[in-house]
């Protein structure tokens, strides 16, 4: 892995634009995006254990929707909203890195 | 066969063919390689471990799997060890642990620079708790040696798991190519735990570190290079912090170097900041530490009239200059190093300002940018600021400026010392005249005229006393020598502490 610095670019800076290379690390940052409330990502890496919902039902907020095995304990995944399970995107034993999306609100 | 043989042999012969055929040298010949010839003095070869668990009381290992003792590097006196991972693998048990640890209070009782290389597959198993012990004796050693001698780690095999806790608390790491690998938790784990797939080299190879985590302040391409390296930096440094580097014969910039002609006049456009450093440092001779790793700001030692100085610059050829947080923790650390060993400090100052973005606030930019801030007013070396160009609003406080208690704030006539840069805040005081106008764009380029020509000039902050002199860029050698000689009794208290509380 490198991160070579990438030539002629600008970068804008209080309304004045500088004609300057960029750095790898510069390049590859995460733009950000505003969090849609009725998605629901994983946050840690882990194994999905048990699931507790189905497409169709009502949850509350707070209630138990997965069982996520990370870093050797089990994570109760809570529902961050009150409403009604859309889809869900894991099953049972299945191996979800960081970010993954889970399942999603109607 | 003679005791000392044995010990001397390490793993024995298959075990040396293998380490070098993977392009590394034994632990004895790194030592030998990188002290002054026939220097080294050996401590400790017959130590042997205790443990008699696992049948471990059976197996003897010449050394314990580290070779540790003293030398002269360039005729100044360092200790030094070096793990053997013919031996074990380099694991370090209670007496390899206890060999380190001694080696390292002779050097701070005799106030001697420390150099570590580490070549280690990690802890000893069978040893368990007691080689935890052994790390956590050799890191409060480091934090203890920390500010006291200079701390050197190279790093020429694995370095895995708590073990790379010693070189981060060190003041610089060396890696090489191919052969360094460090981190906290291997590929085999990751993959296993966290189902993600990478490659030692890519998850903490000599690249990842010089270039991306910053933990490594110097790559080299093979351990030769890397030798030549360490014995470089050590030329910049004093033996303890009661010492000073050891002068070199003044010599001045080479002429290449003109230093008029560096500098575009737009303030927009790049340049390289280490020409202007090499235009006036004796031989332009610049040694840069960390050149991979948030390039946007330069640090490194260089000598003025033969002693050694800190160099600071901000770096307008990439990410214009701008302090982020990787630059902020860059020069900070520099910073409390060259104060830390009374290294006077030279500051560049030519930058738009912090980073702005998202990813940046969310990094935590704040709490990394007040490190550089800390680091400054900390410090009670000689400080000498050279404004060049650009030094708008928190990035002029931030980067030595009279405020934070530079001893001298030279700027050049194409400085510009402002709250902010004259498109900015033209946009701003004069908003509604903009908006109001005819000619809104016309009426944006007039008044962005006006304030450039009363504003963006260091005759501003001049009048104020903010600076104290604005120099011809030819004359800057100069100055530089004047204010670094007549520094050189300079004394100045702060009020009593235990220590203060940084921004770590």
């Amino acid at each position: 892995m490198t991160d070579k610095i990438q030539t002629k670019k600008t970068l804008l800076i209080e309304d004045r634009e500088y004609e300057t290379q960029f750095t790898g690390k510069f390049e590859r940052r995460k733009r950000y995006t505003i969090a849609d409330p009725k998605k629901l990502y994983c946050v840690i890496p882990g194994v999905i254990l048990q699931i507790h919902v189905h497409p169709g039902k009502k949850v509350h907020r707070d209630e138990r929707l997965l069982v996520l095995e990370a870093m050797k304990m089990e994570n109760q995944v809570l529902s961050p909203i009150e409403g009604r399970i859309k889809t869900i995107h894991v099953k049972a034993g299945t191996m979800v890195p960081k970010g993954t999306l889970l399942l999603e609100f109607e | 066969m003679k005791r000392s043989t044995r010990a001397l042999r390490g793993g024995g012969e298959k075990a040396i063919e293998k380490q070098i055929a993977m392009g590394k040298l034994t632990a004895r010949d790194r030592i030998n390689a990188l002290l002054d010839a026939h220097s080294f003095q050996e401590y400790d070869l017959f130590v042997e471990h205790r443990c008699r668990d696992f049948d471990m009381d059976k197996k003897s290992l010449p050394g314990d799997g580290v070779i540790t003792g003293t030398g002269t590097l360039s005729g100044q006196g360092v200790c030094i060890y070096a793990q053997d991972f013919t031996v074990a693998g380099g694991s370090l048990g209670l007496m390899h642990a206890r060999k380190i640890t001694k080696i390292m209070d002779h050097a701070i009782k005799m106030g001697l620079p420390i150099i570590g290389i580490n070549d280690s597959g990690g802890a000893r198993i069978q040893e368990g708790v007691d080689s935890l012990a052994g790390y956590g004796e050799i890191f409060y050693r480091n934090t203890a040696a920390s500010g006291v001698v200079p701390q050197i780690s190279v790093i020429l095999g694995p370095c895995a798991g708590g073990a790379v806790y010693s070189p981060a608390l060190t003041d610089f790491v060396f890696v090489v190519d191919q052969i360094s690998k460090m981190f906290i938790t291997g590929p085999e784990v990751i993959k296993t735990v966290l189902g993600e797939e990478i490659s030692m080299e890519d998850l903490g190879g000599a690249r990842v570190h010089t270039e991306i985590s910053g933990n490594a302040h110097f790559f080299a391409r093979n351990e030769v290079e890397c030798f030549h390296q360490i014995k470089k930096l050590m030329t910049f440094l004093p033996g303890n912090n009661t010492k000073r580097p050891i002068p070199q014969a003044p010599a001045p910039p080479k002429a290449k170097y003109s230093i008029e002609q560096i500098i575009p006049p737009e303030p927009s456009k790049p340049y390289d900041v280490r020409d202007i450093i090499r235009a006036v440092c004796d031989n332009s001779d610049f040694f840069e530490i960390q050149q991979h790793w948030a390039a946007n700001i330069v640090v490194g030692f260089a000598r003025l009239n033969g002693e050694t100085i800190g160099v600071v610059g901000n770096q307008p050829l990439v990410l214009a200059g701008v302090l982020d947080v990787d630059s902020s923790d860059k020069a900070a650390r520099f910073i409390r190093f060259c104060n830390a060993f009374s290294i006077p400090l030279v500051t560049f100052v030519d930058l738009p300002g912090y980073l702005p973005g998202v990813d940046q606030e969310h990094a935590g930019v704040i709490r990394h940018g007040a490190k550089i801030l800390y680091a400054y007013s900390e410090a009670t070396v000689p400080k000498v600021t050279v404004i060049l160009r650009k030094a708008y609003g928190g990035g002029y406080i931030a980067m030595c400026s009279r405020h934070l208690r530079a001893d001298f704030v030279f700027a050049w006539p194409t400085a510009e010392i402002a709250v902010m840069g004259p498109e900015g805040a033209a946009n701003i005081i004069f908003r509604n005249e903009i908006a109001s106008a005819a000619d809104p764009a016309a009426m944006r380029k007039q008044k962005v005229v006006e304030y450039t020509e009363k504003f963006a000039n260091p005759y501003v902050a001049a009048a104020a006393g903010h600076i104290d002199a604005v120099i011809l860029p030819a004359d800057t050698r100069k100055f530089l020598l004047h204010a670094i000689q007549i520094s050189k009794q300079k004394t100045e208290t702060r009020p009593r502490k235990k220590h203060g509380i940084p921004p770590f």
